[in-house]
């Protein structure tokens, strides 16, 4: 009994260890490289289509979104991963979009203030106002939660309120959305940015939390697919103009797909096209 | 004492076999603890190359997108509050253990031992949870914010309690009887007997209980992460908000590259240093014991 088992196992082992030399040498092999915010996301995409499709092996490089348009622009891989809109001096290759990011301002339920304009929030996180009755809350000391260095959250509050990280005054430095909400949630003083859509999530499912508006514009997934609101960006897959590669199209068409909505909404980020 | 040379084993092959077993094993778990330091060591290498390891204490800032590798901060960090935790939780613990053996009943003793055994298999996110909606507000009541080196030693003090009392518990229960009996003899009362005989003879046990217990702190993460603010300062203030070594990794690794991530590892690099000092003096003490 115990030898059959053992003979089994010794087979599979054999026939998937072939198999699998056997598939590299048909080069079904796909590689990205460029943005680590779009790097987690496209890792985990990556392993779901490999399964769907077994033979193929996809390989996730970081670099950032600026490594991401060079390599595709020379071909040194097949996709590149760009967390921004392509630049006008970009029209060599072809975006395609797989997920929309925005984070939005949040501060617990109970605070008064309603908005604030961009900015009172550069002067509240650079340290300049430090009590919420400067902007017309109670008089209480403002606590400032701020995200972990390398965060793509981090990143882009400070690419849109054109910030240095070392120009920040925080009171708590978080980790992950959820860390964020729980840190403002239990503060009544506190003001901090997460990823919209586990805002959205937190505050429907009763957390007393208040998402601000930015510029106006209520802090809503409606409103980011929309476009209308302004933290907001597009995580591209990007590749080289009229470059016919039959797996890479597959690859991207599947990380567009509804099949990978789970993925995108599993990393804070608005699925394209519903 | 008797010897367990290899000598004393029987002239059958199964004794033999099973001391080579246990050596191959005992090859094996050290080469896994070697090869581990080595990897941090490796990983670390990128950054302790290029950058004097002076700067991890002269730094401006811990800002390493931007170069600057200070973690100082950090370290004082994970001290303040592993010292801290233990000066709570040892006294606790030893009481708690005298308690057990002493003065409460059997019935009421195992009751008592079998809850302290449940705190060590909570998890620690759960403790942490835990602090950051009870005793973080409760803090920020004093001072807003509550995220601080204190709601960090509370919750640590309570997280390395049962380690504490389960070898403070084995250190008094090795007393030998007779120092007892001749306590008990010379009429002392329980107290005294506590205080003069039974702690003093567990002293080295309760030491290294007191040092074990330090190294469970310098390492827990996840609760120290969601309790302590994480702002990379040297607290002035009890309330003052504080980022240890290991809540830099768990925060940070997930996204670094390059030689953020080398710093990352250079972080833990240091926790594996302290680990092994603490280490080091619990096993210095065990000897003297031994010794004695």
């Amino acid at each position: 009994m115990t030898r059959a088992w053992i003979a089994a196992a010794v087979t599979l082992v054999l026939a998937t260890g072939c198999k699998s030399e056997k598939s590299e040498q048909a080069a079904s092999k796909l590689t990205l490289s460029g943005a680590s915010t779009l790097a987690p996301l496209v890792s985990e995409v990556a392993k779901r289509f490999e399964k769907k499709n077994p033979g193929t092996r996809v390989d996730v490089q970081m670099g950032g979104s600026s490594r991401g348009v060079m390599d595709a622009r020379q071909g040194l891989v097949d996709i590149g991963m760009v967390s921004r809109d392509l630049k006008p001096d970009e029209t060599d290759l072809d975006a395609h979009p797989v997920a929309r990011d925005g984070i939005c301002i949040i501060v617990h339920q109970t605070n008064p203030v309603a908005s604030l304009t961009d900015e009172q929030l550069v002067s509240i996180f650079t340290g300049k106002i430090t009590n919420w009755k400067d902007v017309g809350g109670e008089d209480k000391p403002i606590v400032v939660v701020n995200k972990a260095e390398g965060r793509s959250t981090l990143d882009l509050f400070l690419y849109h309120f054109k910030l240095k990280n070392s120009d920040i005054k925080a009171q708590v430095v978080i980790g992950d959305n959820q860390q964020g909400i729980k840190t403002v949630e239990t503060s009544p003083e506190s003001i901090g940015y997460v990823s919209i859509g586990a805002a959205e999530f937190a505050a429907k499912h009763g957390e007393a939390l208040k998402l601000l508006p930015m510029a106006g514009v209520a802090a809503s997934l409606e409103n980011l697919h929309n476009g209308t609101f302004p933290l907001a960006r597009t995580l591209h897959l990007v590749t080289k103009k009229g470059q016919q590669n039959e797996l890479a199209r597959k690859f991207i068409t599947f990380a567009q797909s509804p099949e990978t909505h789970d993925l995108v909404e599993k990393q804070y980020f608005i699925p394209m096209g519903e | 004492m008797i010897s367990w040379r290899s000598s004393t084993s029987s002239r059958w092959g199964s004794d033999a076999l099973l001391l080579w077993g246990l050596r191959g094993m005992a090859v094996i778990s050290t080469a896994i603890v070697l090869l581990i330091a080595l990897f941090i060591a490796r990983e670390s290498f990128p950054l302790l190359s290029t950058v004097s390891p002076l700067r991890l204490f002269t730094d401006r800032s811990w800002n390493p997108l931007e170069g600057a590798y200070n973690l100082a901060p950090m370290f004082a960090g994970t001290v303040l509050v592993s010292v801290g935790a233990v000066l709570i939780s040892a006294p606790l613990g030893i009481a708690s253990a005298v308690f057990c053996h002493f003065y409460a009943p059997p019935l009421v003793a195992r009751g008592y031992r079998v809850i302290i055994e449940l705190l060590a298999g909570i998890p620690s996110v759960v403790y942490g949870l835990w602090g950051l909606m009870v005793v973080v507000p409760l803090i920020g009541r004093i001072r807003p914010l509550g995220a601080s080196v204190l709601a960090g030693i509370l919750v640590l003090a309570l997280m390395i309690l049962p380690t504490m009392v389960v070898v403070a518990d084995a250190a008094l229960a090795r007393v030998p009887r007779e120092y007892l009996q001749g306590a008990a003899a010379l009429g002392l009362s329980r107290w005294t007997t506590v205080r003069e005989v039974a702690l003093p003879a567990a002293r080295r046990g309760l030491v290294t209980g007191a040092l074990l217990q330090t190294g469970r702190a310098v390492g827990e993460t996840m609760a120290v992460l969601m309790v302590c603010g994480n702002v990379v300062q040297v607290p002035a203030r009890l309330t003052d908000p504080v980022r240890t070594l290991t809540a830099n990794i768990a925060l940070e690794m997930a996204y670094a590259m390059g030689n953020h991530r080398a710093a990352l590892f250079t972080s833990g690099l240091m926790l594996f240093l302290m680990i092994f000092v603490i280490v080091a003096c619990a096993e210095l003490v065990g000897r003297e014991r031994a010794d004695a």
